[in-house]
């Protein structure tokens, strides 16, 4: 276990936020064909109410602060807002498509000690790219900035959403993630709208192809490993929490609603009517969450990959049921190990066997394979 | 060392957890956690007050120390936190103006 990891565990079991997500705006220059959020500005917090909340979060013990969208840089106050959040020495991470960041903004972000900025790289090809964002000229501008960024010395991530439009394009985004420098993510998972719509659930890869992705020694380190039958379920696979969300991650939308999770859609308080600390200890639909182990999931709790499993609340949520399956990540364990889950079997309408549980790792640590929240 | 002033460095992220201090240094994402001295080391130093006032007003007041020994410790983690980059180390007070690491 890792010095951060070590935090982390202390972290849940004082209650405390160690990490939120702040999406600053949902306007975005970019109209990517999965995006989950709507792009209209349904008035979002003030440059005040972003610093006000910022004053918040550090008191609760906030620690690792992403700023999201929504495209941040569209907020003409987002570089002020920055240097606000690292006066309070929050580590600061943001998730941005980068198409408005030049030698100016990327001189700042270092000036700022920005921890890392994560860029969304669809294709190494600029007609594939430029198709999915929907925004001419968008790759050039996106790896333009890449390279001012990394000329900065700064820490750059590109993350690499695979749908049914790019899925051939993935090892030519690695190589050139590789040719520039940086760390590269892919991400198999396309998720429902935030409004609860599921079309997008169309553009998710076939299960065929996600397999073959769990192949890739570049991506999942040792294959064999990686895609191993599931060890036995212990009894502390059984008391464990599926994620941090709720536990240590908070999101707060930019009309200041608060969420376990981005991916998790439950609205659990707004920081206009109610501090964020207020919120997060009090609030019924968090504790609600927290009280959630693997053991109380009806289906989960008798599946065979219930130890190593990458089960999402917040899709479950949306599909229905927080302590129900997601079947996307029901989908995963099935296609790294060829073993069903129980939720899919249920539905087939067998029994569920026991099996033997592997644990989901990066290949190393400049590259890795997971979900993202943008 | 002991007569010399501390300063935290601006370009790390520190917060407290139950205690103790974590901190993270984004130029080599290098990630400390601090004891409660050190802690108390470390949020003392704030460019004005040397390392020997930090150690007698703030770490043997608030712990059950011997000085010498506590002198030493603090000597000790100040000069590894300073070859981290994380403290800045000088013979004169340390102002925001004043940093090296200023923008």
């Amino acid at each position: 276990m890792s010095l951060m990891q070590e935090m982390a565990s202390r972290a849940q079991l004082l209650g405390i936020p160690m990490s939120a997500h702040l999406d600053v705006t949902y306007r975005c220059n970019e109209r990517c064909v999965h995006c989950y959020l709507d792009h209209d500005d349904n008035g979002e917090m003030t440059t005040a109410e972003i610093k006000d909340l910022l004053d918040q979060l550090a008191e609760a013990g906030v620690f690792i602060l992403t700023f999201s969208g929504g495209e941040v840089f569209l907020r003409r106050d987002f570089l002020d807002l920055v240097a606000y959040a690292r006066k309070l020495q929050f580590n600061v991470k943001i998730k941005t498509n980068a198409v408005m960041i030049r030698e100016a903004e990327a001189r700042r972000l270092r000036e700022l000690a920005v921890d890392g900025v994560q860029i969304s790289v669809y294709s190494h090809r600029a007609e594939v790219h430029d198709a999915i964002t929907k925004l001419p000229g968008s790759f050039e501008k996106t790896i333009r900035a890449i390279r001012f960024l990394k000329s900065q010395g700064l820490r750059v991530t590109i993350a690499n959403v695979l749908m049914k439009w790019n899925m051939g394009d993935h090892t030519g985004v690695h190589a050139l993630a590789d040719e520039l420098g940086v760390i590269y993510t892919l991400d198999p998972t396309i998720t429902p709208k935030i409004d609860g719509d599921m079309s997008l659930l169309s553009l998710r890869i076939p299960g065929e192809q996600l397999a073959q992705v769990f192949q890739i020694e570049k991506l999942v380190g040792n294959v064999d490993e990686f895609c191993a039958p599931p060890k036995p379920v212990q009894e502390d696979d059984l008391d464990a929490y599926s994620c941090s969300a709720g536990h240590t991650l908070a999101y707060i939308s930019p009309y200041g609603d608060v969420y376990p999770c981005v991916q998790f859609p439950l609205p659990s308080g707004n920081v206009r009517r109610q501090k964020f600390s207020d919120i997060w200890w009090n609030s019924p639909q968090l504790k609600e969450v927290r009280s959630i182990s693997v053991r109380d999931l009806p289906v989960c709790s008798t599946c065979a990959h219930a130890g190593a499993c990458s089960r999402c609340p917040g899709l479950a949520y949306m599909e229905g049921n927080m302590r129900g399956p997601s079947t996307a990540d029901c989908e995963k364990s099935f296609r790294r190990t060829g073993i069903p889950s129980a939720n899919m079997l249920r539905r087939q309408g067998q029994s569920v066997p026991t099996m033997p549980l592997i644990q989901i790792r990066p290949a190393d640590t400049t590259s890795s394979i997971g979900p993202m929240a943008s | 060392m002991s007569s010399k002033y501390l300063a935290r460095s601006s370009q790390i992220a520190a917060r407290l957890l139950g205690g103790e201090m974590m901190i993270m240094s984004p130029l080599d994402s290098t990630f400390f956690t601090l004891n409660e001295v050190a802690t108390v080391i470390w949020q003392a130093a704030d460019g004005n007050t040397t390392l020997d006032e930090i150690v007698r007003d703030h770490v043997v007041p608030s712990f059950d120390v011997d000085p010498a020994v506590a002198q030493q410790d603090s000597e000790e983690f100040a000069y590894e936190l300073c070859r981290h980059g994380i403290l800045l180390v000088s013979d004169h007070p340390i102002s925001a103006a004043t940093r090296p690491e200023s923008s």
